[in-house]
């Protein structure tokens, strides 16, 4: 049974943090894509990346 | 047994748990209240973005941990895991109280979906006439909840999220169409906006409110009893987890939803009534058959989380009020009996609630209930991870982040959660529930400090650290 502790690909769960929760990263026009200003189009493509990070993270765990 | 009825055996897998989960996060009342925060706001009311983003992770990592302990010890509740962790009955009666008046309002403000349909539909009557369509749903919600428990609203869930899942594909692509597409719409936001004080793009003073929201509404949710109830009805940490990958789909689907308020902004609705700011925009752009179709996805949709959360708070009456109060050699029957009656109250309760106390004051209660759930957060959450907090710390720490949040939200006279908090001569502004658990945090661990030099008796923790950590199926295969 692996300890909490060791999980450190846990860590990964820390960037979409860091990527949605500080808002200067995001808060504003352009470059706009599909006529979505850069602040909507790059909290929805966090949400894939959040997906793909959970999905990473899962895997990692049932190898190991 | 109470197992059964209210955690409907721990047995559902990763695709109803995908629904039962999904249906907590979306909610009638988000379905109206978000689109209506971003027709006057705009930027800020994306805020519930960030919040659906961070809070899988959290889950994934939280969750399993309640899960497992929560097999073990066959803990159906928050507050029986605190019970058990910190010997503390009392810490427990302070969750389950916090817990079940966190749910109540937010119980209420479901029905607020369906009345908002009706009265968009010129369906609402007079008099009684006006609520008589709410009481036949809450009749039925009653009833399916008395006889099925957990499982009536998780097969309901899956109905609804097909339902709801239909109206927002279509209407975020046919009300563009009709509307001239995403960048006319966008860009008519940015020039209404201003009117209402709200901006397209979220504006540097309130960074810290939008950020501080997101971050404490995440973590809040997951300690809802709702949350907790259909993530313990779960069949393993690993069907958690999987969930926690999948469900971002719903964040997707709320993102969406939010983008419903521009499009209203773009279609031209005027309404003082933000409420009606969604079913307004389907009767104006969307065909009259197919506005009621969604209409009737609103309206199945307010019934599966009030369903849950009615579970969620009889759970919680029973285990930790009744049970260690009132009657403390209760067979599992009467139990689970006690339960289903409990349940039914609370439906009712909540009925009295939505018809005899003005709307205003439900959805300050349910501000209020946000930020008071949260202040459970060191008891339940570090509890999973460390037993090194003090018992009577962390019940001083809760009561004193209860008071800071009330008074807070009082001070801004309920309209708001945001809170601008005083430092030197500026003033940061951040979600009141924040502030208040800061202040929670410091307080516990200041008090643990010196409770434990005071030697104060800590009780006996009845858990075990493998506990936390053990798979029951993997114990079986060894």
């Amino acid at each position: 049974m692996s300890n909490h502790a060791g999980k450190r690909w846990y860590w990964l769960f820390l960037i979409p943090f860091v990527a949605t929760l500080w808002p200067p990263f995001y808060a504003s026009y352009r470059p706009t894509v599909a006529g979505f200003p850069f602040m909507y189009w790059y909290l929805i493509l966090w949400i894939f990346l959040v997906a793909l990070i959970s999905g990473i993270v899962y895997w990692i765990d049932l190898h190991n | 047994m109470i197992e059964e009825w209210g955690l409907a055996g721990r047995r559902f897998g990763t695709f109803v748990t995908w629904f039962l989960l999904g249906g907590d996060l979306y909610t009638a009342y988000t379905f109206i209240a978000v689109p209506a925060l971003v027709y006057g706001a705009g930027a800020f009311g994306f805020f519930a973005v960030p919040y659906t983003i961070v809070v899988f992770p959290i889950m994934y990592v939280v969750m399993p941990r309640l899960w497992r302990v929560s097999k073990q010890h066959s803990y159906v509740t928050a507050a029986d895991f605190v019970r058990g962790r910190f010997d503390s009955s009392l810490l427990a009666l302070a969750v389950a109280i916090t817990g079940i008046l966190a749910t109540m309002p937010y119980i209420a403000l479901q029905l607020t979906g369906i009345q908002a349909v009706l009265q968009a539909m010129g369906l609402a009557g007079t008099g009684i006439l006006k609520d008589l369509p709410l009481i036949i749903a809450f009749i039925i919600l009653a009833a399916y909840t008395y006889t099925s428990g957990l499982r009536a609203p998780a097969l309901t869930a899956i109905l609804k999220d097909i339902l709801i899942y239909i109206t927002v594909i279509v209407a975020c692509i046919a009300i563009p169409a009709a509307l001239g597409g995403y960048g006319h719409i966008f860009h008519v936001a940015e020039t209404a906006l201003p009117a209402t004080k709200g901006s397209l793009i979220l504006s540097p003073k309130l960074y810290s409110a939008f950020a501080t929201l997101a971050l404490g509404s995440a973590f809040a949710l997951l300690l809802y009893p709702h949350a907790v109830t259909g993530t313990l009805g779960a069949k393993s940490g690993r069907t958690i987890q999987r969930n926690a990958a999948l469900l971002p789909l719903y964040s997707l689907a709320l993102t969406f939803i939010a983008l419903f308020g521009y499009m209203a902004i773009a279609a031209g609705i005027h309404t003082k009534d933000t409420s009606l700011v969604v079913p307004l925009l389907f009767l104006k752009t969307l065909p009259t058959w197919f506005a009621g179709f969604a209409f009737g996805a609103i309206a199945i949709g307010a019934l599966v989380p009030a369903a849950i959360m009615a579970i969620a708070a009889a759970n919680l009456f029973t285990r930790n009020i009744v049970r260690e109060y009132f009657a403390t050699n209760e067979t599992p029957r009467n139990e689970a009996q006690v339960a289903k009656i409990v349940g039914l109250i609370v439906i009712l309760g909540s009925l009295v609630f939505i018809v005899a106390i003005p709307l205003k004051f439900s959805i300050y209660f349910q501000t209020l209930g946000g930020l008071w759930i949260l202040q459970t957060l060191p008891t339940v959450m570090f509890g999973l991870y460390t037993r090194w907090f003090h018992r009577w710390a962390l019940l001083i720490g809760w009561l004193v982040g209860m008071v800071i949040g009330t008074l807070m939200a009082v001070a801004e006279s309920f309209k708001t959660s945001i809170y601008p908090l005083a430092i030197g001569h500026s003033a940061i502004l951040g979600y009141a529930g924040v502030w208040a658990i800061l202040a929670n945090i410091v307080v516990v661990v200041v008090l643990t400090l010196i409770f434990n030099a005071l030697k104060i008796s800590n009780g006996k923790d009845h858990t075990s650290a493998v506990d936390y950590v053990t798979e029951p199926a993997e114990k079986i295969a060894q």
